[in-house]
């Protein structure tokens, strides 16, 4: 295509002038930080098709070029409780109240492992974005959220297991059911938080990389995955309330098999995922801006 | 709307964790840390300022060129723009919704198909999805990948690669865009398109920064330029003149090259080279020419040895290393005799509205031609750029767009009107 100019340039700009007029209130001031603001909310919300973009990739790209597939997101969970029905409830003979040890095991790990995979990949996301870090800007807090959201798809697929084992078992249905998507979104917050305030501290310290697996695997036993919190002796149970995941898994349970809510529990981990997602948020934040530059 | 005021950027150089020593201090205090920031940052410590109370203004419409050497902070301004990092004094007020092109292909992912790097990178560039539904077939056409669409960008070639990102890149249209050196990669006629789709898009009103090393592309494209020097503006104005600034001041190409000692300078017991110098018509010592005025290439050598038959002569290189001419010493005064010792100076002028725009590299040799002996050949002894302005009496006739060719001669043109008669010569019979 071949086009003649003449002159246009500074009439150009001229014209320019008249589409905003200097008088229009600037859009972006960028700033040395005034240091302790809230997540920029509004902002966020601007940029909710890039995080759904960004958690479509994670779920894309994750099983790409894999045999199985998103049927890992099915083995991983099975597996364990296959491994921990050997272990804990044939040999060790962990009591389970009253529900056959598999399903307990599993109720437990299907929560669980939506967890521990969302802190995991959540944490790993800034520092394996660096490219898209150092090159573009958009509220970097996408990164961590859009790993824990993929996660929650690995999460459903990995629930349809428990139906199936719910059928095969025949556990009845009860009015419980209506708490689980309350502790759906609880766990991940709860996952955002810690995912957040990890992946922000991962790119400063890559030591977080290293200590993170160690620290779930560890996090796994005092979750009341494998066995009950009512198996602890009554004066050591408070700490495990301290625990938001430990109060998380047992009403999973309690809302899948219609037994009673530990609703003191509950209460304490909601308090503990609100104070942990402010916190996590605002230090994500006072270092957001620096991420471009110790990356 | 870009207003920049005072604006400074500051960074730690040496380690900047050797504060915390283990991993138990490091989590000490990185629970601290919301509450220390600030604190830190005002410690004592090895600092440099990538940039220094840079201010300046570029208005809606206005298309702007960036340039300076490598480490002026070109990149470090037009990543605090972008907001990818932020400043560290000043500030930076913009009008309009910024899109920055720091990268070509940013957050392309291998394993996905070129329909969904186009969705994902479009919305990581800054597009809403309904902007990109409507775009796509644009996208796809102007990257030239319609068959591979559905591949992944893996078993894509480079050039297809770079193609598609540039595509959705060339399709952002935000109200103010900022350009890094994205043009440097790509085939040269892409890289035209490119070049021409960004045109279109400043002639729409759309404010434009453009980091470039192509002086040709610069003075194309942007009627202003603001040169970087050291993290400082060294000189803001129209691109002609801020470019010719650049590379005249040193900061660019060597329009001169000198050895002063003669015994480390090119060459061998019989002669060897002293300076060699670009001058412009009026005898100043220049790199950048203007397309239609004449050059001069200037050789001084010595000659230690009397006795024997010399011939200067120069090799002309354009950027992208293609020989383009040779020319030897055809003066008759010495051609074909052997020359006393001493000093010569030889020049070669190159006719204006001969060489096209671009770098020329020049090599300087002197050689005997029976028996053949190279006494030296410096290969890259001096470079010029070539520069055509849109004034209209060059080659370039005012036409703003890219003119492919190593050369660009003024050609006489006849052209005669003929017959009024408009019958096809399908009509007349052969014969």
């Amino acid at each position: 295509m071949t086009r003649f100019i003449t002159e246009n340039t500074g009439a150009a700009s001229a014209g320019g002038c008249n589409l905003l007029p200097p008088s229009v209130q600037p859009l972006v001031i960028v700033e040395p930080g005034k240091s302790l603001t809230a997540l920029n909310l509004r902002e966020l919300w601007t940029y909710r098709e890039l995080l759904y973009f960004l958690t479509w990739r994670d779920v894309k790209v994750r099983y790409k070029q894999t045999l199985l597939g998103a049927t890992w997101a099915i083995l991983q969970p099975v597996f364990m409780m296959i491994v921990f029905s050997l272990f804990f409830g044939r040999l060790a003979g962990v009591e389970s109240k009253g529900i056959p040890y598999a399903l307990f095991a599993l109720a437990g790990l299907v929560p669980w492992t939506f967890f521990a995979n969302a802190v995991t990949n959540s944490g790993n996301s800034l520092v394996g974005s660096a490219n898209l870090i150092t090159k573009v800007y958009f509220p970097r807090a996408l990164v961590p959220a859009a790993a824990v959201a993929a996660g929650l798809v690995d999460f459903v697929i990995a629930f349809l297991t428990l139906v199936v084992a719910m059928l095969y078992y025949k556990v009845g249905l009860t009015l419980n059911l209506l708490m689980l998507p309350v502790l759906v979104v609880l766990t991940t917050l709860f996952a955002l938080a810690v995912g957040m305030w990890m992946s922000a501290l991962n790119v400063k310290y890559r030591d977080v990389r290293f200590a993170l697996p160690f620290v779930i695997q560890i996090w796994l036993f005092v979750s009341s995955v494998i066995v009950p919190s009512t198996a602890l002796p009554h004066e050591w149970r408070w700490l495990l309330s301290l625990n938001p995941m430990s109060a998380i898994v047992e009403s999973f349970r309690a809302a899948l098999f219609g037994q009673p809510f530990p609703w003191q529990a509950l209460g304490i981990a909601t308090v503990i995922t609100a104070v942990a997602l402010v916190y996590s948020a605002y230090s994500f934040k006072r270092v957001e801006k620096t991420f471009a530059d110790i990356i | 709307m870009i207003r920049v005021e005072n604006v400074g950027k500051r960074y730690r150089i040496g380690q900047p964790q050797a504060a915390y020593s283990t991993l138990r201090e490091s989590l000490v205090a990185a629970v601290r840390s919301p509450f220390k920031t600030l604190t830190r940052n005002n410690e004592p410590a090895e600092f440099v300022w990538a940039i220094e109370d840079v201010s300046f203004e570029v208005k809606p419409g206005e298309v702007v060129g960036l340039i300076g050497r490598n480490g002026a902070g070109k990149s470090t301004l037009l990543k605090m723009l972008s907001r990818i990092t932020e400043p560290t004094k000043g500030r930076i007020l913009l009008y309009g919704r910024v899109g920055s092109l720091l990268e070509v292909g940013t957050g392309f992912h291998a394993e996905l198909t070129g329909r969904e790097n186009i969705y994902l990178n479009g919305a990581i560039l800054g597009m809403a999805r309904n902007e990109i539904v409507r775009k796509f077939d644009e996208i796809v056409s102007f990257a030239e990948v319609e068959k591979f669409i559905d591949t992944p960008v893996k078993h894509y070639s480079s050039g297809m690669y770079l193609r598609l990102a540039f595509a959705v890149a060339a399709h952002l249209e935000p109200e103010i865009l900022l350009v890094d050196e994205v043009l440097a990669v790509g085939d040269a006629r892409f890289q035209r398109k490119c070049l021409d789709k960004m045109q279109d898009v400043g002639n729409q009103g759309h404010t434009i920064l453009f980091v470039s090393h192509n002086m040709a592309a610069i003075t194309r494209l942007c009627p202003r330029t603001i040169l970087l020097d050291q993290g400082h503006v060294l000189s803001d104005g129209p691109s002609h003149q801020v470019a010719s600034e650049y590379l005249s001041g040193g900061l660019g190409t060597t329009a001169a090259r000198e050895w002063p000692d003669v015994s480390k300078a090119p060459g061998d017991e019989i002669v060897r080279l002293l300076a060699v110098r670009v001058r412009a018509e009026n005898g100043e010592v220049h790199d950048v020419m203007d397309i239609r005025k004449p050059v001069a290439i200037e050789m001084e050598f010595v000659v230690l040895q009397g006795g024997h038959e010399l011939t200067p002569n120069y090799h002309f290189f354009n950027e992208h290393g293609v020989y383009l001419f040779v020319t030897g010493d055809n003066d008759p005064a010495w051609f074909d005799r052997p020359r006393p010792g001493g000093r010569f100076v030889s020049t070669a002028w190159i006719p204006g509205n001969l060489l096209a725009e671009g770098t020329f590299i020049v090599g300087a040799a002197v050689t005997t031609r029976d028996p053949e002996i190279i006494h030296f050949f410096e290969r890259e002894a001096v470079a010029f750029q070539v520069i055509d302005s849109m004034d209209g009496d060059s080659a370039r006739g005012g036409y703003s767009g890219h003119i492919p060719g190593v050369v660009r001669p003024m050609l006489t043109w006849d052209t005669r009107y003929t017959s009024e008669q408009c019958e096809t010569m399908v009509d007349v019979a052969p014969r």
